[in-house]
């Protein structure tokens, strides 16, 4: 870690918490970057002479007479050409063994796009899922999370999906990622021969749990840099954004502020916002795609970190084991992509939308059949029906490892229609019906 | 009025992110605006707090780099806004700054731009003349703004009775050329300019009289005007669960609403939604005017990775612009979307301060700091006999979904319509997700809108409305007792009760708003299409099972919105009733 002839070096701290240490000195910036007895930390409050630095690996062992030094700057990422299929720390060091990068020097966590220099997303991203594709189509300049539960293959489908976006950057922003998790990952990339195009800012399990909190700023500058200055199509992938919360939390209650609801800092918001709103398309083609993992304990989408997750991303995606024909598939009912109305039906056939509505709207009614039976009712005819299609429907569409073209996945919801209903109760516009409903 | 005097400095004292210290040197104001230097970089920041020498000052930018010691210059007024020609169809921050004349890709921080062109021309003409006696708000003059009449007005901070000297004659000026001179009642000759600044904390009042709505507001949205009506100058609010569409109804309203002018304050939420109406609106035409939706639209974006405290101020500011213009005599209609953020934003500068916390962490006093936004808006007479109305709806975003919350409960106290989205509907697709039962509007109940009802669209319009909510609470039940009993458990008749209310589901309360026929129902096709519905219920159709009773009114509702899908009166409006007819005269017993 650089440091510089002239600085001068403190070595008396006045106070050491959990979190941050505390001593005097002046001339500092705030959110400048220091070294506390040889480890990184940022300052987090200036009061006169008093100034409180964060230290990202924690103060385990911190002597009051720690040096520090102040390094004058904000936290940086050295950006260049260089950087891709690298593989980085939190802080930006390489990790593969191989030597730092030589490059423009950049701030992490810079300012945001005006938002009238942006463009309206509207390039499609096929993946294949039709679970995706069909129902929650994804857009370039997105930003979307998978909602998880621990044990479902929210990573297995994030690499496929980013592996078949047609993207010139992948950047893989690890939080507190399992060791075998990240070699999966990079053992995905290598054997699709993707590892050109891919960087990665990895914090695992093994490594201190606050120093996730410049994953994300790490991984969008890098973005920034390939989708601003060389107009990429870039594609973030964020994992998982619960860890990275946690360690907001821990942060902000070592500094003793006042918890809001699940005591997550009351910032939340604001500070998920900041780095999902790093999505962006812009009018010369470069763009940021994000997407995200969200775990969550117990499926309970109304903790904090989802719900305020929810409310800033475009939609989310669930995956569910569906019993019926044991596999995983995307949920039709809680996934949403916000930005599919911008593509489906127009870089998509036109019957799109409405055919996307009426299988999801028949996939209801055989929820409602099945709660019926379970209830031990009668069904009837309607009923029976549509719980027929429901399974076809899972298994031929649904399933993640479902891998058609868009064009083959309305021919099958047509096919689908045609086997188990009447025109009448499918409910799509006639012109369509006319067209598209196969003649037999 | 201004006085010169000597402007009080300070140093920076202390930092914790955005809330700053400031040492002063004399005198300073609550919410007094200051410029923090940062090397050069002039920071905006306004005064939240004061405790003896020091001030606590919010930075509406970011704070990276700052330290002790630099210096603070205090500008003698609170946050304002620069009111004058040149405000529509404009994109400003929440500070009022006008995005687009800011240079490159990223906002830099302490760019600040003009939110009016001080070298445009305006085609002036006069209104008043010599010896007229006005008062602030009084009309001077016009020009033409886009298609809309921009009156000149008295400045709102004039006390008192003015004079009219001189107005300037027809012809092109800008908007710092004199367009007249009044004289005070002391006598004293004051030359004004088409633009005026307003500190966007306190209300305008250039009003002469703030009666109850009495006038519907059209919205295009049928379960809005049909079943919980907003009024002319009222407020209403749309909390809801993410994803349950606050945004979608919001922008509907946007671009259906029967009003002159269109304030959007994206405040804290997706840049990519604010990109949207900055795409789409130059593009639609405004059916009313046949004008772009644009030339009538103003947005103001302080999105979510926008400075947190701007937030706040952007709300502000979108009322008194809607203000400026409701003093000209139109109809504003403002949607703020979401309103929850702006309560965030109070919150986290709250917790800074250490102040005690209320429930969940908001400030104390936030009920009273909403209701007293909410009150800014409103239907007034101006002193010339014309008038003028803001009609505001809010978006709330309760957290977990949970309407027991501060924000949606101090909202519910404040707002008078309320539009509850209901995480169910969103699930199965039942857009918009209104639920119209457990929504209200207070307006409904007026005597004054009622009167309205029965003169303008029905004589029995409001027995209608009731009749129609009577037939949804009973299918409601009904699907109840379904679920229960199962069903055939239960009459035919039930089935028939269900599907009847299930045809007011599909064909009003539901509403495509991506199909350009459908997104938009004027008052009088609503009015046919609520008599078809009911026309329905009062039909008695025999069946021998509740299968068929399914079959049959899925074929209606089918049939029904195919005639929503069709432009009215169509042909293919009407082919569609004609068969919709067909199938009725099937079941039914004469
Ligand atoms: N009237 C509608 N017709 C069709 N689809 C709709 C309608 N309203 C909402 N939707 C669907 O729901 C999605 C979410 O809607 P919207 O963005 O308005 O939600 P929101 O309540 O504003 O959520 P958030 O709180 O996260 O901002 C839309 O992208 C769209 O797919
Ligand atoms: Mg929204």
């Amino acid at each position: 870690m650089e440091t510089k002839a002239f600085q001068k070096i403190y070595t008396k701290l006045t106070q050491v918490t959990k979190a941050t240490c505390s001593l005097k000195a002046s001339g500092i910036g705030y959110e400048e970057m220091a070294i506390v007895h040889g480890r990184l930390a940022q300052v987090v409050k200036i009061i006169g002479e008093d100034v409180t630095l964060q230290i990202f690996s924690g103060t385990e062992g911190i002597p009051t007479n720690a040096e520090v030094i102040f390094l004058g700057r904000p936290p940086v990422l050295k950006v260049g050409e260089e950087l891709s299929g690298r593989f980085f720390n939190a802080y930006g060091d390489p990790i593969d063994g191989r030597p730092p990068i030589e490059g423009e020097e950049r701030q992490i966590g810079g300012p945001s796009v005006n938002p009238v220099r942006r463009m309206q997303p509207s390039e499609f991203i096929p993946t294949g899922i039709a679970g995706i594709d069909l129902n929650n189509a994804l857009v370039t300049g997105q930003k979307i999370p998978f909602f998880a539960d621990p044990d479902q293959p929210y990573n297995q489908v994030m690499a496929m999906v980013a592996l078949r976006a047609d993207a010139d950057k992948i950047i893989l922003g690890g939080m507190g990622l399992t060791n075998d998790d990240y070699l999966y990952y990079k053992n995905v990339f290598e054997n699709a021969g993707a590892l050109d195009r891919i960087i990665s800012f990895v914090n695992t399990t093994e490594n201190p749990p606050v120093e996730r909190i410049l994953v994300p700023d790490m991984a969008l500058t890098a973005a920034e840099y390939f989708a601003v200055d060389k107009h990429q199509k870039v594609l973030v992938l964020l994992t998982d954004m619960t860890l990275y919360a946690d360690a907001l939390s821990i942060v902000s209650n070592r500094m003793d502020q006042i918890p809001s609801k699940d005591s997550m800092p009351g910032s939340l918001y604001s500070d998920l916002a900041k780095i999902y709103e790093k999505a962006v398309q812009f009018p010369d083609g470069g763009s940021i795609t994000i997407i995200a993992v969200t775990t969550l304990s117990g499926g309970d989408i109304t903790h904090a970190i989802p719900d305020n997750t929810g409310y800033i991303t475009e939609g989310q995606l669930f995956l569910r084991k569906d019993t019926d024909i044991g596999k995983v598939i995307v949920d039709p009912f809680r996934s949403l992509s916000r930005l599919k109305q911008l593509v489906i039906g127009k870089k998509t056939r036109a019957d799109h939308p409405q055919v996307m509505n009426a299988a999801i709207r028949l996939y209801a009614d055989a929820a409602n059949a099945k709660t019926k039976q379970e209830n031990g009712f009668d069904l009837t005819d309607y009923d029976d029906r549509t719980l027929k299609f429901a399974k076809d429907y899972s298994d031929k569409l649904l399933a993640i490892d479902v891998n058609i073209e868009v064009d083959k996945m309305l021919e099958t919801s047509w096919n689908l229609f045609n086997e188990h209903f009447e025109p009448a109760e499918v409910g799509i516009k006639q012109e369509f019906v006319d067209q598209y409903w196969p003649k037999n | 009025m201004e006085k010169t005097i000597k402007m009080t400095k300070g140093t920076v004292a202390g930092i914790i992110a955005n809330l700053v210290f400031v040492e002063v040197d004399g005198p300073v104001q609550q919410n007094e605006i200051c410029y923090i230097d940062l090397e050069g970089t002039k920071l905006m920041a306004e005064v939240i707090k004061i405790v003896g020498t020091q001030a606590y000052v919010q930075v509406f930018e970011s704070t990276r780099g700052l330290k002790v010691n630099h210096t603070v210059e205090f500008t003698g007024h609170m946050l304002e806004v620069t009111l004058g020609p040149g405000i529509l169809s404009k994109n400003y921050d929440g500070l009022q700054n006008d995005l687009d004349k800011m240079d490159g890709v990223f906002l830099k921080r302490g760019e600040h731009t003009n939110p009016l062109e001080d070298d445009k021309k305006w085609e002036f003409k006069p209104i008043a003349k010599a010896g007229d006696v006005l008062e602030a708000g009084g009309w001077l003059g016009e020009v033409k703004e886009n298609w809309m009449p921009h009156k000149i007005m008295v400045p709102f901070k004039f006390e008192g009775k003015y004079t009219v000297k001189s107005v300037a004659s027809a012809g092109e000026y800008t908007i710092l050329d004199n367009i007249a001179v009044v004289t005070d009642e002391k006598g004293k000759d004051i030359n004004l300019t088409m633009t005026q600044k307003w500190p966007v904390k306190l209300a305008i009042k250039a009003y002469t009289e703030k009666p109850r709505p009495f006038k519907l507001l059209e919205t295009g949205v049928r379960v809005i005007d049909t079943l919980n009506p907003i009024a002319e100058g009222g407020t209403g609010f749309i909390p809801g669960p993410f994803g349950t569409g606050k945004t979608v109804l919001q922008h509907a309203l946007s671009k259906q609403a029967e009003a002159d002018m269109i304030i959007v304050a994206a405040c804290g939420e997706r840049a990519n939604e604010v990109v949207e109406i900055f795409t789409e609106f130059p593009e639609l035409d405004d059916p009313r005017t046949g004008r772009k939706l644009m030339e009538r639209t103003t947005i103001i974006a302080n999105t979510s990775n926008m400075p947190v405290a701007a937030r706040e101020a952007s709300v502000y500011t979108a009322m008194t612009l809607g203000e400026y213009y409701r003093a000209m005599g139109l109809k504003v209609l403002l949607l703020a979307d979401s309103t929850s953020r702006w309560a965030q934003a109070l919150r986290e500068m709250s917790n800074r301060m250490e102040e005690l916390p209320g429930q969940d962490a908001f400030p104390m006093d936030l009920p009273a700091i909403i209701s007293n936004f909410y009150s800014r808006a409103g239907f007034t007479y101006l002193s010339n006999g014309e008038t003028g109305s803001i009609t505001f709806i809010g978006t709330v975003s309760p957290a977990g979904g949970n309407l027991k919350e501060p924000v949606t409960e101090s909202t519910k106290k404040a707002a008078r319509c309320f539009y509850a989205l209901s995480q169910q509907r969103a699930d199965s697709k039942r857009y918009p997700a209104i639920d119209a039962l457990e929504s209200y509007s207070k307006y409904a109940e007026y005597p004054e809108l009622i009167e309205y009802f029965r003169a303008n669209i029905d004589p029995d319009w409001p027995e209608k409305i009731g009749l129609a909510r009577d037939i949804l609470i009973r299918s409601r039940e009904v699907a109840e007792q379904i679920n229960i009993l199962g069903d055939d458990g239960v009459p035919v008749e039930y089935h028939d009760r269900f599907w009847k209310g299930e045809v007011i589901d599909f064909v009003i309360l539901q509403q495509d708003a991506f199909d350009k026929t459908d997104a938009s129902t004027p008052l009088e096709r609503q009015k046919y299409m609520l008599n078809w519905v009911l026309d329905i219920y009062h039909t008695k159709f025999s069946f021998e099972s509740f299968e068929e009773v399914g079959t049959f009114f899925k074929r209606v509702i089918n049939q029904m919105k195919q005639m929503n899908y069709s432009e009215y009166n169509s042909d293919k409006f009407k082919q569609n009733e004609k068969e919709l007819n067909t199938l009725i005269e099937e079941r039914k017993i004469a």
